[in-house]
């Protein structure tokens, strides 16, 4: 149950493979789930060669190289199967604008079957904003060779040349002789499988008509009258209610357990694996009355706690990584740097730290999981990694892949936080053992401690400046966050950054934007620094050092609309500017700060945050993402912090783990660049890494005192941070 | 286990619990009105809201016997004949929502909340609504989709 899980680092790789793993689609299953009509595979060049034009009349297979497919009805109703996963970052809109553009079809028409690994192509998972860079661009071509076969069955069946055809609206018209056909028309009575590569041109983003509009969510209207079932609101007939019994601590080892009481309860039937310990009860009042029954006796070992976490992870290598501290890898120069008169070089070096946050999506882990009398086994449940539950379900239970699906309705979100298959693999074990259905849904408690943390981190920066800003080396260390956002976009000869992998005491993986928040609250922390050392505005220090015309046109765009000319900060009243680039995001955030100089307290008055990521796919929702990331990042830049000791979560309740709420929002103000000459990239994470740097400078600005620890004001001390002069 | 009846939605459901299982462990799990979320079990984010007699309550916190003779609406209630009520319909319109998983708790706060004070001011919506958490962080377009339902009953629109 408690594999660890791979480096936070990794999952954030782009997806080596698009290769549909584990699946076949046979002729029976087609005509059972579609009953007919076309259904064209997205593949890539070389499985195109030998598969293009087969229909089922020679071949019972599809291409097995597929990423993606989509299927048009005799309704002229038009599915797209992937295996992307919609967790409130609104891309079962955004890649429906994208088909429906290709297409040619109307945006009602269209319909995203989305991770359900028994319908759709094998795909990694939803992570690392890669959804609209690496999805978008592949729906879109299979779209649009799509197009153009039905381009073709229209031609054939008109007896004319393709080149006088054109589409709209669902329709192949004949610009000569003026026919019409809908697409479903096209395809009704048949049954055509077809492969098409992933060379189709596609439609400029200056010219798209559904794309790059703010579309409403598709299905909104189930969200405000509660019809929509999330993971933890499935429900099957015969359905009983799980639960977990729970060590007190990490590494926990089970010394003597008494079930006897719990056993004696009515219609309880008590599981037992191992260390394994669950109940199954016929209802959730009941299962909850039978899990508190059992008397469990556990030794916890000694361990890290938050005092001194960061000397921990300093002198704990990744032992599995080799052995010991990686050596600082050294850059090559990118720019020269330009000499100056001044020759009187300042230098500073600084620690910044972050500490373990919890992802605290507000649906907690759930899973339903149903056995069927084949011994096929059925979870539904709420994952970024749909495919990755249903490898680890394979392996947990020893089964043909053929035999475990699993099916993501849209979820109460995850930020990261849901990539692992936990809930799922209990869920099925109870499910196996009660031979019923079974709904388990984590407590918040449990949420908080058996899921896994957004790692801490020790940031360690040294750096020169010259008096004219110009930066003379650079030097960035990061212990155990990550290495996400550790380059710095700033011109300066040889940086030197190496991310140094710990040994972690908590259980660590992915947070939205990754170590990319932790790296940028220290190097713009510290860029605020150097900047104050030479007694050099924010603002022009970073254009003086940056040539990354996109980074530069967010940060004015950030400056414009902020006004900050015109911010000249006051003991009660500060102005604090960041910003950085990531995963093909550009952000720049400038934030206004009041401070109350008795009381020692800080309220965000107002935020403005200026984003760019290529051609906007849906303004709205892009605004909504990057507003959600501001207030989200509110929380982990002033308050959210995990407390631990001994193997023990100290604070895992909302009540102790404080969240931002309505009352911490300041005015937020989202500037949106839309660059139609630039491929789409991901939005959901990026937005997020300005938003603490701009606070902690803004408060500096106003006070004088520099908060380099994350969270920087905490309801209660954490234990480790020295309380700044400031706040205490 | 205790039978009860409960006015629900305006209809009266009848099934059997322990007395002092929580209302939103009955919705859920005997009576498969999932609309109402769970989030914490504690009362501190909100996810449960439902209205009893009109007053929001955190679901969560309230006994199934303590429910008995009440007025229960939940998110499953509100929409009327295929028309959304005004909040609701705000909350649509302004796109008040990511994951929407808050979304329930956060309509029937708000509904609560403009029985009392058709016309809140700012400051007076982020106090009423302080509960109720939204994890995304969508909480200015929530306070927008408020205002707008507030300017739309002013106008004389329906609930």
């Amino acid at each position: 149950m408690s594999t660890l899980l791979s480096d936070p680092v990794d999952l954030a790789l782009p997806e080596p493979s698009n290769v549909l793993r584990c699946f076949q689609l046979d002729r029976r299953t087609f005509l059972k789930v579609f009953g007919g009509g076309l259904l064209v595979c997205l593949t890539d060049g070389h499985a195109l060669a030998q598969e293009a034009g087969g229909g089922f009349g020679g071949r019972q297979q599809v291409p097995t190289a597929v990423s993606a497919w989509l299927h048009i009805g005799a309704d002229c109703k038009v599915s797209i199967f992937t295996g992307k996963v919609e967790i409130g970052q609104n891309i079962r809109t955004s890649l429906a604008q994208l088909v429906a553009e290709e297409l040619m079809v109307p945006f009602d028409s269209v319909t995203m079957v989305m991770g359900d690994t028994d319908l759709v192509p094998y795909d990694m998972g939803t992570f690392g904003s890669q959804s609209t860079p690496q999805m978008g661009p592949r729906l879109r071509s299979m779209a649009a060779a799509a197009r153009q076969a039905l381009i073709q069955m229209a031609a054939k069946q008109w007896g004319v040349d393709a080149s006088s055809l054109t589409t709209s609206d669902g329709k192949v018209t004949n610009s000569i002789g003026g026919q019409s056909i809908t697409y479903g028309q096209l395809t009704r009575g048949e049954q055509i499988v077809t492969a098409v590569s992933s060379t189709s041109p596609l439609t400029p983003a200056k010219d798209w008509k559904v794309a790059g509009t703010a579309i409403p969510k598709v299905n909104g209207r189930e969200f405000v009258t509660g019809k929509h079932k999330y993971p933890s609101d499935i429900s099957l007939p015969g359905m009983m209610f799980g639960k977990v019994l729970r060590a007190t601590g990490f590494n926990a080892t089970l010394v003597s357990v008494d079930t006897s009481a719990a056993e004696k309860m009515p219609g309880v039937k008590l599981v037992r694996d191992g260390d394994f310990i669950g109940v199954v009860a016929p209802d959730a009042y009941m299962a909850e009355q039978a899990i508190a029954a059992i008397q469990a006796k556990w030794t916890v070992p000694s361990q890290p706690s938050n005092k001194n976490i960061f000397e921990y992870l300093k002198n704990t290598p990744e032992s599995v990584r080799g052995g010991g501290r990686p050596t600082a890898s050294v850059q090559p120069a990118a720019v020269a740097v330009a000499q100056s008169s001044d020759s009187q070089a300042i230098e500073l070096a600084q620690s910044y730290t972050v500490q373990y946050i919890a992802h605290a999506p507000l649906e907690p882990r759930a899973a339903v999981a149903q056995w069927d009398s084949s011994g096929k086994l059925t979870v539904w449940t709420g994952t970024q990694r749909p495919f990755g539950v249903k490898d680890e379900l394979v392996a947990a239970f020893h089964l043909d892949p053929s035999k475990v699906r699993v099916l993501q309705p849209d979820m109460g979100s995850g930020y990261g936080g849901k990539h692992t298959g936990e809930t799922a693999i209990e869920a099925a074990r109870l499910a196996k053992a009660a031979g019923q259905p079974v709904r388990l849904v984590w407590t918040r408690e449990e949420e908080f401690t058996w899921a896994y943390f957004r790692p801490a981190g020790l940031m360690e920066l040294n750096a020169s400046v010259q008096r004219d800003g110009t930066l003379v080396s650079w030097e960035h260390h990061n212990y155990n966050s990550g290495n996400a956002g550790l380059e710095t976009p700033y011109i300066v000869s040889r940086p030197v950054t190496a991310y140094h992998p710990s040994r972690s005491p908590l259980r660590q993986a992915s947070y939205r934007a990754l170590a990319s928040t932790a790296n940028h609250f220290a190097r713009e922390s510290f860029m605020d620094e150097l900047a104050h050392a030479i007694a050099m505005d924010p603002l022009a220090f970073r254009r003086k050092n940056i040539t990354d015309p996109r980074l530069m046109a967010v940060l004015n765009a950030a400056a414009d609309k902020f006004g900050w000319a015109a911010s000249k900060s006051t003991p009660t009243r500060g102005f604090g500017m960041a910003c950085g680039m990531e995963k093909g995001g550009h952000v720049a955030t400038c934030a206004e700060v009041a401070i109350d100089p008795t009381a020692k307290t800080v309220k965000i008055v107002r935020v403005v945050s200026a984003w760019e990521s290529g051609a906007i796919v849906n303004p709205d929702g892009l605004r909504n993402q990057n507003m959600g990331a501001i207030v989200q990042g509110i929380g982990g830049a002033l308050f959210e912090a995990i407390q631990f000791s001994d193997g023990r979560i100290l604070n895992p309740h909302f009540e102790s783990y404080r969240l931002p709420r309505f009352s911490d929002g300041p005015v937020v103000e989202i500037v949106l660049i839309d660059r139609k000459d630039i491929t789409s990239a991901g939005a959901g994470e990026t937005g997020l890494v300005g938003i603490a740097p701009a606070i902690g400078n803004a408060i500096f600005a106003a006070t004088g005192s520099r908060l380099r620890d994350m969270p920087m004001t905490p309801d209660a001390p954490v234990p480790g941070i020295t309380a700044s002069s400031f706040t205490t | 286990m205790s039978d009860f009846v409960l006015n629900i939605n305006g209809a009266k459901l009848k099934f059997s619990a322990p007395a002092d299982e929580t209302l939103l462990s009955v919705l859920r799990n005997r009576l498969d009105l999932t609309g109402t979320k769970y989030g914490c079990g504690e009362g501190e984010c909100g996810a449960c809201t439902v209205l009893m007699d009109g007053q929001a309550v955190h679901s969560c916190q309230t006994q199934v016997a303590d429910a008995v003779g009440k007025k229960i609406t939940t998110i499953e209630g509100l929409e009327q004949n295929g028309k959304l009520t005004v909040v609701q319909q705000a909350f649509l319109d302004v796109g008040a929502f990511q994951c929407a998983y808050c979304t329930s708790g956060m309509i029937l706060r708000a509904t609560a909340l403009l029985q009392d004070l058709p016309n809140p001011s700012e400051a007076q919506i982020k106090t009423r609504m302080n509960g109720n958490i939204c994890r995304c962080g969508t909480y200015p377009r929530i306070v927008a989709a408020v205002q707008q339902a507030s300017h739309i009953m002013a106008k004389g629109g329906a609930r």
